[in-house]
């Protein structure tokens, strides 16, 4: 716990020191493996050849600049790109080895294994069960003493459960911005996905929420791969274990958090997280 | 001064009030309609005085017996040149209206008197009117009540008598109906089915002698049947006509009136105000509930309310499932191109098409072509009688469904475009499909600017008139769509609507004196019913739109 303290509070980056042995990728389980990734707008290509790996239940973060494609990399990984008209990708993406851009992927499932927090809390207009049990009832679990235990539990598991107890059948609209997200986080959860896409989860929240999400993200990075976007480089300092750097739809560099911070090995990378740019 | 003006133009000051002055202007006409129509209509249930006049007519003094029913002022040379013998020197006088009624008596039941030519006006306390259920009303003296020809109570207790025969009566006319409508009626529909069913074995080839002796049996029952309730029903018709009152009308003859045509009788210039507004209400019921008399120009208009409300339902049942699934598809999965935008303009466009057209569509493509092969194909017993190819319920909710169809069609696809990106992809990383994410959420989220359509729609084809008159509306209906006898929901039946019947009764009915209050008291209905429907669904999308509320941030 206190070590956690540390990690949330500590802004300072120089703190990062303390986390122990050092991480390296080569030591890591590959969760979710990027070979040649790039993606068009129509005409417009918006990532170059992107190569990376994403250890499992590890906390991956991606930071730059904003239009610099973070969030759109992110959306490959449970192909919510799909939803955009003109969008074409090529390259591959596998998920525990096995290539998630193929047509014959069950994409509904696909995105049951690769769960997604958004920018903005978009609870649906349920109450707070309704909401967490959703994703339970798309796979046809409608017995009440299942759901009861699952929405339990995923509320819990996004540190909620104490706040929302009593009002389990209130409108989730009910519930603050930060509570809210937290649903969201719940509602992912529930489905017990194998990685969760956290899209800027904090940036729409005030700084009492962002360290709850925060203290969350520490928490549920040792049963889920967590990768997150994010444009505050301290947050990503404080919650990430590993850190990419993309610039204009291109990967600058990636590698474990306290390296990419403490001692970058590109000039674009040292510039943009000493604030000379971005 | 100019500058003033200017100042003033420039201020905006002039074009509040100009607003100000359209918005006012709209609401005075509102109100002012729904007054005129509230006024002219309800006035009629009220028990109007029965005044006695002398009159001077054709150079002797005459007693004429009735309501008087409306005022006018007429210009006198237009009066003595239509050979009115006046001697005044005023340019106008007054001219009144009396509903004398005694049809039977009189031929005509109103009749013009003009004010300088009255000697008397008088109201009697025990002048009578009496309701009827043919010849319209009847008004004069009660003299004696019979019983089968015999005098049993004469003068003052007659009219206490009468009370309680017309009590008696009323009984037996209830029991009559029952028999009539439920029990007779049913067996007809079992007897008419039976027919069928001979008739489709026929044709068939299935008309074997065990058959034909099985319908045979169940006719003979029937028959059966329908003779006992026959005979009883004779018993009671005896019953009705035993009695009879005689009363003395304006020209001081004696009528003898049966019994049996007696709705009620009262006497409106003994009746205080209490009894009045009584009488006012139980009147006003009756109108609403009972069952149209004399080729619509009397009793109640419940057939027409219920066709009316009947109508729209269906209509909605039909046209919200259509009119979704359509929205859907040109918003969710079309491909957006020319040819959804064809689609989409050719939608909008067909809220602008006269209704008739739709009534001329529906009549050609609904009853003749949909309606005569679904005779062909499944009730060829029944020819050369139409079933469903003749005009009736189903057609004429069909034919509004599609005539109200593009402005559900537009608010839904208004409603969908405002769900919020997030939400639906707040669903799809749940991994619910498509058409998951559309069923769970967007479409309870929708639902609101549905029910907004179906406001507009209901609000348009509850008044509509003119493609029914093609497709199923009749003067009188013999039956309403929904009866006891299986399958209890009739939609194949032609129907009686509120707005066509204020048509009927306005302009093709053979009293028009009579008929007038009806139809404004038919109109205010109509219009009480569309508000009705409309808050309805208003209360209903209310209710949505609280559950769905964060949708608009």
């Amino acid at each position: 716990m206190n070590d956690n303290q540390t990690m949330t509070h500590g802004v300072d980056i120089g703190s990062l020191k303390q986390r122990g042995p050092e991480l390296s990728l080569d030591r890591e389980d590959i969760c979710l493996e990027v070979k040649g990734l790039n993606l068009y707008y129509g005409e417009k290509q918006a990532l170059y050849d992107i190569h990376m790996q994403i250890p499992r239940k590890r906390v991956t973060a991606y930071i730059g600049p904003s239009g610099c494609g973070k969030s759109t990399l992110l959306r490959c990984f449970n192909r919510m790109n799909d939803l955009v008209d003109g969008v074409n990708i090529d390259g591959s993406i596998l998920l525990d080895g096995e290539e998630i851009n193929s047509r014959t992927v069950n994409v509904p499932d696909l995105r049951r294994r690769v769960g997604m927090v958004f920018q903005k809390p978009n609870p649906f207009p349920k109450s707070v069960y309704e909401n967490v049990a959703y994703g339970l009832r798309l796979q046809g679990i409608n017995n009440r003493g299942t759901l009861d235990d699952v929405v339990e539990w995923a509320l819990k598991g996004a540190a909620l459960w104490d706040e929302v107890k009593d009002r389990l059948n209130d409108s989730a609209f009910g519930l603050s911005g930060g509570q809210q997200q937290r649903l969201v986080i719940a509602r992912a959860i529930a489905v017990q996905p194998e990685v969760l896409l956290l899209d800027e989860p904090a940036s729409a929240l005030d700084p009492i929420s962002t360290l709850k999400i925060e203290e969350l993200i520490y928490e549920l990075k040792s049963t889920y791969t967590i990768v997150i976007v994010t444009h505050n480089m301290q947050q990503a300092a404080r919650v990430s274990d590993y850190t990419a750097f993309m610039y204009l739809g291109k990967l600058i560099e990636y590698d474990a958090t306290d390296r990419l911070f403490t001692n970058p090995k590109n000039r674009q990378t040292e510039d943009y997280i000493t604030g000379r740019y971005g | 001064m100019i500058k003033d003006i200017k100042k003033w133009f420039a201020s905006g000051e002039p074009w509040i009030w100009l607003n100000a002055a359209a918005v006012g202007a709209s609401v005075i006409m509102v109100v002012g309609l729904l007054l005129l129509i509230a006024v002219r209509g309800l006035g009629h249930f009220w028990p109007h005085a029965i005044e006695e006049v002398r009159y001077q007519w054709q150079g002797e003094e005459v007693r004429i017996i009735g309501e008087v029913q409306g005022e006018e002022e007429v210009d006198t040379q237009r009066l003595i040149e239509s050979g009115i013998p006046l001697e005044t020197d005023e340019l106008e006088v007054t001219r009144y209206l009396m509903k004398i009624g005694n049809r039977d008596a009189y031929g005509v039941d109103f009749r013009n008197i003009v004010e300088p030519l009255v000697v008397a006006r008088e109201r009697p306390r025990d002048l009578i009117a009496v309701e009827r259920t043919e010849y319209g009303n009847f008004y004069g003296y009660l003299r004696e009540v019979k019983e089968a020809g015999n005098v049993v109570a004469s003068g003052e207790t007659a009219w206490d008598e009468l009370q309680a025969r017309i009590d008696r009566v009323s009984a037996l006319r209830d029991d009559i109906r029952a028999i009539e409508k439920y029990a007779i009626g049913e067996i007809n529909y079992e007897i008419e089915k039976l027919r069928l069913a001979k008739r489709r074995l026929e044709l068939e080839g299935e008309d074997t002698p065990e058959n034909l002796a099985r319908i045979d049996s169940e006719r003979a029952e029937l028959d059966e049947q329908y003779n006992e309730l026959y005979a009883e029903l004779n018993a009671l018709y005896e019953e009705i006509r035993r009695d009879s009152f005689t009363a003395e009308i304006q020209d001081g003859r004696v009528l003898e009136v049966p019994m049996e045509r007696v709705i009620q009788a009262y006497r409106p210039n003994a009746m205080n105000l209490l009894q009045k507004i009584g009488f006012y209400l139980g009147q006003l019921w009756n109108f609403v509930s009972g069952e149209p008399r004399e080729a619509n120009t009397e009793g109640g208009i419940f057939p027409a309310i219920f066709g009316t409300v009947m109508m729209v339902l269906v209509m909605a049942v039909l046209v919200t499932p259509l009119g979704v699934v359509a929205a859907v598809y040109l918003r969710e999965y079309a491909k957006q191109g020319p040819l959804v935008r064809t689609i989409r303009i050719a939608v909008n466009n067909l809220a602008g098409v006269p209704s008739i057209v739709y009534g001329v569509f529906g009549l050609g493509f609904f009853v003749y072509f949909l309606g005569g092969n679904i005779d062909r194909l499944f009730y060829p017993e029944a020819a050369p009688a139409p079933v469903f190819g003749t005009p009736g319920m189903i057609w004429a909710s069909l034919t509004l469904a599609l005539l109200t169809l593009p402005v559900v069609i537009v608010s839904t696809e208004e409603g969908l475009s405002r769900i919020p990106r997030s939400i639906r992809e707040g669903s799809m990383a749940l991994g619910a499909t498509k058409a998951e994410t559309l069923w769970r959420t967007v479409l309870p989220m929708t639902s609101p600017a549905i029910m907004t359509g179906l406001i507009l729609a209901v609000a348009r084809a509850a008044g509509e008139v003119a493609p029914l008159m093609l497709v199923g509306v009749v003067k009188l209906a013999p039956s309403l769509a929904v009866d006891g006898n299986f399958p209890f929901l009739h939609l194949e039946r032609k129907f009686m609507h509120l707005g066509f019947h204020i048509y009927d009764v306005g302009f093709q009915s053979p009293n028009v004196e009579a008929a007038r209050p009806l139809v404004y008291a038919t109109a205010l209905l109509l219009v009480i019913i569309i508000v009705v429907l409309n808050l309805f669904a208003i209360a209903i999308r209310n209710r949505l739109r609280e559950k769905y509320r964060e949708l608009e941030n």
